[in-house]
């Protein structure tokens, strides 16, 4: 009587897990279509450091006071800044970061004496040569500002 | 002129070639592109979606490519059974498609001794697959080619019970007379059991999953097809969708009504599409089956055959030749 109850519980396995592949076929994808579709990135991740635009100013709060490049333990960050007035306080010119040293400690982050330096968003660093790896934060600062005033306008039309 | 040339049997002889290769080439770059699908949506992953909408010319620049591809001719392998092999493969499937009952008028050449010819031509499949193997002077290649063999032995005889049970009921062994004999009622119906024999054989026939074991990757790399590149690994994947194609419209003719509608209602559909409807929705049950089911080990696979499905169906023959005579 075995080889019988065997064959038929046997069998009913089989169809159990036939009946689980076909509900599979009717659930959505959990394929993400990267280069076309993009999901939203958790706000506690940590990309290279840029220059945060400050919404009252339109632009950075940096003083030039090199904190973050003393403070670097792989010597990562570049900053130049000049004196536009001979007493006056200098004003920032040059801004890189080598990202190919970088270990992403937030040292830098942790020590600005006015919050300017943020974590960015960006994970798309794929480059071709060593100095594709050299990331000019005041270029960046020029393309963020224009996105923040992007969407302001977006949002007033929205309003 | 013209009428005594379509008329002649050599031309059509010849037109029935073309077409049936016409097809079975598109059929295989359909259901490679099928079974692709289906596995990604049963993984809940779209699958090939670049090349075309949805994929679909995916399989076409995948052919392309093999036949751009070098044929590699392995150190001291036997070089003229070789390349013959892949030919070997794709042929016996072509003589099945002469007999095949699309609809009542599209059949090639309806012999009387139709479903014997399907069978008998459907075992140099195996012989292929042993002369690749064995040519390939691969352990692997070797070792598939062998349990081929052995698989195809012990799968062929519930196969042919099977069938003959449907044969006893009609007493034809012409596909037209038993696709004819299932007008109201389709043969599944009536016999239940040897129709899901024949499926289970013919998944092993075809050495599809989950009896793929002559091409087991976890053991054997790829069984008998290691050694062959481009083209001639294309004709044996070529040939494995052709056959699957082949068993399962032999299914659909010997127990799903053929070209007959359900229970005798066609709804004004052509016969053909009522036959190939049915034939790829075996398709898709044999791929469903495929990406449900592991692999089975190899005593498994042959405990199965000689325990279970040779003696059921035995069974079945007598129990059908008794209620025959006594009908």
């Amino acid at each position: 009587m075995g080889y019988f109850k065997d064959i038929f519980v046997g069998g009913l396995s089989l169809i159990e897990g036939m009946g689980v592949t076909v509900r599979r076929l009717f659930q959505p994808l959990v394929t993400v279509q990267y280069p076309r579709q993009k999901i939203p990135l958790s706000s506690a991740y940590r990309g290279h450091i840029e220059l945060k635009v400050f919404e009252e100013s339109g632009t950075h709060k940096c003083i030039v006071c090199l904190n973050c490049e003393k403070t670097c333990p792989s010597g990562v960050i570049r900053v130049q800044g000049e004196k536009q007035k001979e007493k006056g306080p200098k004003t920032l010119t040059n801004y890189v970061i080598d990202f190919s040293k970088c270990s992403l400690c937030g040292l830098c982050v942790e020590i600005c004496p006015t919050s300017t330096l943020v974590y960015s968003k960006e994970y798309e660093l794929v480059g071709e040569t060593g100095a594709d790896c050299q990331i000019d934060l005041m270029a960046r600062l020029a393309t963020q500002v224009e996105k923040t005033r992007e969407e302001k306008k977006t949002q007033e039309i929205a309003a | 002129m013209s009428e005594g040339l379509l008329g002649s049997e050599l031309f059509r002889l010849i037109l029935g070639l073309v077409i049936v290769i016409a097809f079975s080439q598109l059929n295989a770059l359909f259901l490679v592109w099928l079974e692709r699908k289906v596995s990604g949506h049963i993984q809940l992953r779209p699958g090939p979606m670049e090349v075309g909408p949805h994929g679909l010319l995916q399989t076409i620049a995948d052919g392309v490519k093999l036949i751009g591809k070098e044929l590699i001719l392995p150190l001291k392998a036997d070089k003229k059974l070789f390349f013959l092999a892949p030919v070997l493969v794709f042929t016996p499937v072509l003589v099945g498609f002469l007999v095949l009952p699309f609809s009542p008028g599209l059949i090639i050449h309806d012999m009387n001794v139709g479903v014997l010819l399907v069978f008998a031509f459907s075992t140099i499949t195996v012989l292929a697959i042993l002369t690749g193997g064995w040519a390939s002077n691969n352990k692997y290649a070797l070792l598939g080619a062998v349990r081929s063999v052995a698989q195809n032995v012990a799968y062929e005889i519930p196969l042919l019970l099977a069938v003959l049970s449907v044969v006893l009921m009609v007493h034809s062994l012409s596909f037209s007379h038993i696709v004819e004999s299932q007008k109201t009622v389709w043969f599944i119906f009536l016999q239940p059991l040897a129709g899901l024999i024949y499926l289970i054989a013919a998944t092993a026939e075809t050495n599809r999953a989950p009896f793929d074991i002559p091409e087991a990757e976890s053991e054997l790399v790829a069984g008998f097809h290691t050694e062959y590149s481009g083209m001639g690994f294309g004709l044996f994947f070529l040939a494995e969708y052709t056959n699957m194609f082949l068993v399962c419209a032999v299914a659909t003719s010997l127990f799903f009504g053929g070209w007959n509608g359900l229970f005798g209602f066609s709804f004004g559909i052509p016969g053909v599409f009522w036959f190939l409807l049915k034939t790829y929705l075996l398709i898709f049950v044999i791929m469903w089956v495929r990406w449900t089911f592991p692999r089975v080990r190899f005593d498994q696979l042959m405990n199965f055959s000689w325990k279970v499905l040779i003696p059921l169906s035995i069974v079945n023959l007598l129990i059908t030749a008794v209620v025959v005579k006594i009908i």
